[in-house]
């Protein structure tokens, strides 16, 4: 094995560190169910978990920060085209809701 | 190797020389490109499910079940809402810190620990897997609930729930065969002239799988 090939070797510490942060983090959001939270306050404290959740996972589980940056752009890139498309079928929801309450209720 | 090395190379230059260059673009193990690349894909696949179901989810005029109530579990008389998503939350996450231990004693040359961590986290998510058939047959059976309507509301939540639970199941499915195999053959000496990557690689999988699952959690159980 040539010398690029080696792998990520990171210390076991850092990985239960992150390990813990998980745990808490996803008691965290069940507890968002538990106590009931709604409304605004509900959507944004699921998606802060969510994403530091996702983060952590990623970044240090699968050592993605520590890979080079051309894969790592590699990879990113071509996730943009999701939040887009999340945009176009939000729109596209909504009007075909607003359709069927126009058209087909009652 | 290049004849840059004497000037100090900045963050986007590295990127602009290795990708201009005419040799391969990517210096790390070929199948962890390959594992990234696949990643990548299933990445696409899974955000189209989870898209789908925030479009029907929007346009249906009937109320969304409560999946804080559909979810819940009666334990010694208690009402726990979403305690079998909570618990297999854990085991998954619990999953994942065992496979990120063996990736780390794998490249130590530690084939024993190795072997029993991956062993360990194909456990894990076999118990996952055990764990939402019995959701499935609770909510088929008790609840009456099937892909193309439920008794609780809006039809679309039988078909996005079987189509997004069901495809994340295989894949944990697949991803505990795969942790088997790749458990046996590092206990049986495959890797030791190859090198300790495939523990990576497997790891990269296993650690998507979670992944997703984060976002599953989120977007169909929590809101």
């Amino acid at each position: 094995m040539s010398a690029d090939t080696q792998g990520q070797q990171h210390p076991l510490s850092l990985y239960f560190k992150v390990w813990g942060l998980l745990f808490v983090l996803s008691a965290l959001s069940y507890m968002v169910d538990y106590l009931q939270f709604q409304g605004l306050l509900r959507w944004s404290l699921i998606l802060i978990f969510m994403f530091l959740k996702a983060g952590l996972i990623l970044s240090v589980f699968m050592h993605f920060v520590w890979e080079p940056i051309t894969l790592r752009v590699a990879l990113l890139v071509p996730t943009l085209a999701i939040p887009i498309f999340i945009a176009f079928m939000a729109i596209e929801g909504n009007y075909t809701m607003t359709s069927r309450l126009m058209f087909l209720a009652g | 190797m290049t004849e840059m090395n004497s000037k100090p190379q900045g963050y986007w230059q590295h990127l602009v020389i290795d990708w201009s260059a005419d040799k391969e673009a990517f210096k790390v193990n070929w199948g962890k490109v390959m594992m990234w690349v696949f990643l990548v894909s299933d990445t696409f696949i899974f955000s189209l499910f989870l898209i789908g179901y925030m479009n029907v989810r929007i346009s249906a005029t009937e109320a969304w079940p409560l999946t804080s109530e559909v979810f819940a579990l009666v334990v010694g008389g208690e009402h726990i809402p979403l305690l079998l998503i909570a618990i297999m939350t854990f085991i998954l996450i619990t999953s994942s810190g065992t496979m990120a231990m063996a990736v780390n004693t794998a490249y130590q040359g530690n084939k024993n620990a190795t072997f029993w961590l991956m062993i360990a986290t194909a456990a894990l998510g076999f118990s996952f897997v055990g764990m939402q058939a019995y959701e499935w047959s609770k909510l088929i059976v008790e609840e009456g609930i099937r892909p193309w309507g439920n008794p609780l509301g809006a039809a679309q939540f039988g078909s996005t729930f079987f189509m997004i639970t069901g495809f994340h199941g295989l894949h944990v499915t697949g991803g505990v065969i795969y942790l088997t195999v790749v458990a046996i053959k590092v206990k049986l000496g495959h890797y030791d002239k190859k090198g300790f990557q495939i523990v990576e690689i497997t790891g990269l999988y296993w650690h998507f799988v979670d992944l997703v699952w984060v976002f599953i959690f989120a977007f169909f159980y929590l809101w």
